[in-house]
């Protein structure tokens, strides 16, 4: 039935070239953007969704930079910030780092396993962090032990002696030693002459940014027993649960009535203030929820112009060709006839619109490989976009081919 | 005749008020798409100082050798030791090194609580080079420089907000708990992106507070709170080793007249690079650079790849809103071949369809417009929750994009109509009338 039909079809489209071809292209253009457009959505979805090692909740960060203190000075400040904190009601515990998980921006050094190699086995964050810290964050160890409290030197960042000591990440062990345990080796960090050994190793921990830049060393962490004294640190508050707002609400008060000489921003990255995680979260990501926001809302509105289109057309279409439709019921096509008709005429068109929509998919895909960095195009996007618009199209063709199915024979008397 | 043609297009909007309004939206949609992308798009990669962008240079210099460079690319500052060679050498008609600081100040006297403060340490050029417009006072000479002097530029927004609205020339501000002289106040200056220091990334920050000498900054020990990039052996003892060190963090920029001064000045870069290849200190073959602003924006790709890629979808989904609005108009118009055959047939002349059919098109864009106008206005409102606040902040709606918004549509509506309207020009009078 359906083969009988093609040839009337394709007989009939000859006499509609313009109309035929703005539909094809409009389907294969619209196939070419949201396929690419839903690879773009994946991708940041992708992004998003990788996990930071720690327990997001009841998770607060507050980033304080001493304005008068400086050099040995400031140990003993911050001890006394710690102590303050962790005196504060629904506070469970606190810690003290440069640098965690999502922060933007941070230190990033190459390691190597030999203290004469030229290149580096691997580049690594390093976040500068107290005995807390690890279990502040909730960072799970999974071989080995934490700092203890007398290994934490005081420094400042033009002072950077190899620590004695690192706790990194599973994945950075299984670079820098593969199919060995890492597990008291030594590590050579940021060019260091002197070895540091590795004390523990974490399950994960993701990398201080969420920008595609460091994308490649997002799961390699260096922790490193050491009181940055000329940075930023921020300070990491375990809170109760359910306690987050109310600790939040009196941190920065609570600390510049311990002591005001000291900025508390409110910015992000390394000019962050009081932030929950949840925020920490939400600024790291921000312009890959913008773009999957973006993406989704073209491809939608596309896919209802495209249909809008469609169904405006056709109908033309039927319009134009009440006395045929007439004429052919009349001579005793049934309505499921007409309504197969242009069933049928939708999905050749589609068809030919899908495969011209496959080559420019494709062509777009790999200039954007040229020009973005981005992967190319996989198989599964094109079959998924391909059956969006042939479904699309039928969709759309068939309230106008409804219409056209009722057409009464008796059209084939009057004129046209 | 004009105003009569209008009429009828408006007419013919309303005897297909389906049709019409699928038209109305695809244009607006797609108008709106563009000019959102369009508008953050514009914000990010213009020229940032177009009078001058053609003189002025930042050169770069291979401190780190084959093995750790960029790939063949020297690295995109210059560390301390090469920074200041340059500076000596004063090669170039006016030069300035700079590096970003961060400083405390109380805004209310010393028993107000400390804000944060960014600004640069510059050279007394700075001024003058990047056409720094100034509200009272001025910068600082050469001499200033030379004498490490404790004085300072404040912008006007950091002005006002420590002393008012006043003129502050003259008085004294504390930064991190040393004394400098205010010497000028700058009026609002914010090139976007932020070329010269473009190492760092902040390009689309809000203005700076401050500029204070380089030489200045250096003796109380401000460190740089932008980057700092090292490589090779970093086991500094102490700040000294750290500033002796290949790590790089200093943006110099020169101003060149002319490209015979430019190429001279090339010149004067390998031979500096070569000197050091002699004294050991570099143990390669020169490697050097000298990129002007528009060049050098351009390597370090400071347009995000969100921008563009946006851009592009947003115009693909217009060119297919066009693509759409041909196939109606084609629809619109030739259900209509019956009143065009009795038109011709009275006599009126085929020039006269294609003013009828054009204008009226020019109708549906035109309504188009209106509709992309408030949806652009809407999306700008939406565009802080989804691109960066610094990105976000630069796309606004104006009266130059409100006009390109409104002629966008018209156009190519327009350009969409010629077609569906030399079919209309075209149909035959004789053949419509016999068929009725």
């Amino acid at each position: 039935m359906l083969v009988l039909q093609i040839k009337p079809v394709l007989a009939a489209l000859k006499r509609h070239k313009a109309g035929t071809l703005l539909i094809g292209l409009q389907i294969a253009l619209t196939l070419a953007i949201v396929c690419n457009a839903l690879f773009i959505i994946q991708q940041r979805l992708t992004h998003l969704s990788r996990t930071t090692g720690i327990v997001e909740s009841d998770l607060l960060t507050v980033g304080s930079e001493w304005t008068s203190a400086s050099g040995a000075a400031v140990e003993p400040l911050v001890h006394a910030d710690l102590q303050t904190l962790r005196e504060l009601p629904g506070v469970q515990d606190v810690g003290v780092s440069y640098g965690y998980p999502l922060r933007g921006g941070g230190w990033n050094s190459g390691v190597t396993i030999k203290p004469d190699a030229k290149q580096p086995v691997a580049v690594t964050w390093r976040f500068f962090a107290d005995d807390h810290v690890l279990t502040v964050l909730g960072a799970k160890l999974i071989a080995g032990r934490n700092f203890r409290a007398d290994e934490i030197r005081a420094m400042d960042s033009h002072n950077l002696a190899a620590p004695a000591q690192l706790i990194i990440t599973k994945a950075l062990a299984e670079k820098v030693y593969p199919n060995q345990s890492a597990l008291g080796k030594p590590l050579y960090i940021g060019g260091a002459t002197a070895p540091s050994t590795i004390i523990g190793i974490m399950d994960h921990l993701q990398g201080g940014s969420a920008s595609s830049w460091s994308d490649a060393i997002s799961d390699y962490v260096v922790l490193e027993p050491k009181l940055l004294t000329d940075k930023s640190n921020a300070y990491l508050i375990r809170t109760r649960p359910g306690q987050l707002g109310a600790v939040a609400n009196v941190a920065r008060d609570t600390l510049f009535k311990a002591n005001r000489l000291r900025i508390i921003p409110n910015g992000e990255g390394e000019g962050g203030g009081v932030r929950s995680f949840a925020q920490v979260r939400e600024q790291a990501y921000k312009n890959d929820r913008g773009m999957a926001i973006i993406m989704s809302a073209i491809c939608a509105v596309l896919l209802i112009i495209t249909a809008a289109g469609i169904v405006g057309l056709t109908s033309f279409w039927v319009s134009q060709r009440r006395r045929q439709i007439g004429v052919r019921r009349a001579l005793g096509a049934t309505r499921h006839d007409i309504l197969g008709y242009f069933l049928t005429e939708n999905f050749l068109i589609s068809l030919a619109g899908v495969l011209t929509g496959i080559v420019l998919a494709l062509g777009l895909s790999l200039w954007l490989v040229a020009h973005f960095e981005t992967r190319r195009l996989p198989l599964p996007f094109l079959l998924i976009g391909v059956a969006l618009l042939l479904l699309l199209g039928q969709a759309a063709t068939l309230a106008p081919a409804l219409r056209a199915s009722r057409v009464s024979p008796v059209e084939a008397t009057r004129a046209a | 005749m004009f105003a009569y043609y209008f009429e009828l297009g408006l007419r013919s909007l309303r005897r297909n008020p389906a049709l019409t309004a699928l038209m109305v939206m695809a244009i607006g949609f797609g108008v709106a798409a563009s000019m959102i992308t369009f508008s953050v798009f514009r914000a990010v990669s213009g020229n940032p100082i177009p009078q001058k962008s053609a003189q002025l240079f930042t050169p770069q210099l291979d401190g780190w050798g084959p093995q750790q460079n960029l790939k063949g690319e020297p690295p995109d500052a210059l560390s301390y030791t090469d920074a200041i060679a340059l500076m000596r050498a004063h090669e170039a008609s006016r030069q300035t090194l700079l590096y970003a600081v961060h400083v405390s100040v109380m805004p209310g006297g010393s028993r107000s609580l400390p804000v944060g403060a960014n600004g640069y340490a510059v050279y007394g050029d700075f001024f003058p080079m990047f056409e720094v417009p100034f509200r009272y006072g001025s910068g600082w000479s050469a001499a200033d420089d030379d004498g490490r002097a404790a004085v300072v530029v404040l912008s006007e927004a950091f002005n006002q907000k420590m002393f008012g609205d006043t003129d502050s020339v003259g008085r004294e501000i504390t930064l991190n708990g040393h004394d400098y002289r205010i010497v000028g106040v700058a009026r609002h200056w914010n090139p976007q992106p932020r070329f010269f220091a473009a190492f760092d990334n902040d390009n689309f920050d809000e203005s700076s507070d401050f500029y204070v000498p380089f030489t200045r900054a250096l003796d109380v020990q401000i460190d740089t709170y932008g980057r700092n990039s090292c490589r090779g052996n970093v086991d500094f003892k102490t700040r000294d080793a750290w500033l002796r060190s290949s790590c790089v963090w200093v943006m110099p920029w020169v101003e060149l007249d002319s490209a015979a001064d430019a190429s001279r000045y090339k010149q004067f870069l390998e031979r500096y690079a070569a000197d050091q290849q002699r004294a050991g200190r570099f143990g390669w073959a020169p490697n050097v650079r000298l990129r002007d602003v528009v060049q050098w924006l351009e390597y370090r790709k400071v347009v995000p790849p969100e921008t563009r890629i946006s851009l592009l979808v947003a115009l693909g989904f217009f060119v297919i809103c066009m693509v759409n609005t041909i196939g109606l108009l084609l629809a619109k118009f030739m259900r209509r071949a019956g009143e065009i055959g009795v038109r011709r047939a009275l006599g009126a002349a085929r020039s006269e369809m294609y003013k009828q059919f054009l204008i009226e098109a020019g109708t549906v864009g035109l309504a188009g417009g209106v509709l992309g106008l408030a949806l652009t206005a809407l999306g700008m409102l939406g565009i802080g929750h989804l691109f960066q606040p610094q990105i976000a902040r630069l796309a606004h709606l104006d009266v130059s994009l409100m006009a390109m918004t409104l002629l966008t549509a018209i156009v190519a509506t327009v350009l969409a109509a010629l077609y569906p309207t030399w079919r209309a020009a075209h149909v035959q009078p004789a053949w419509q009338l016999k068929s009725n």
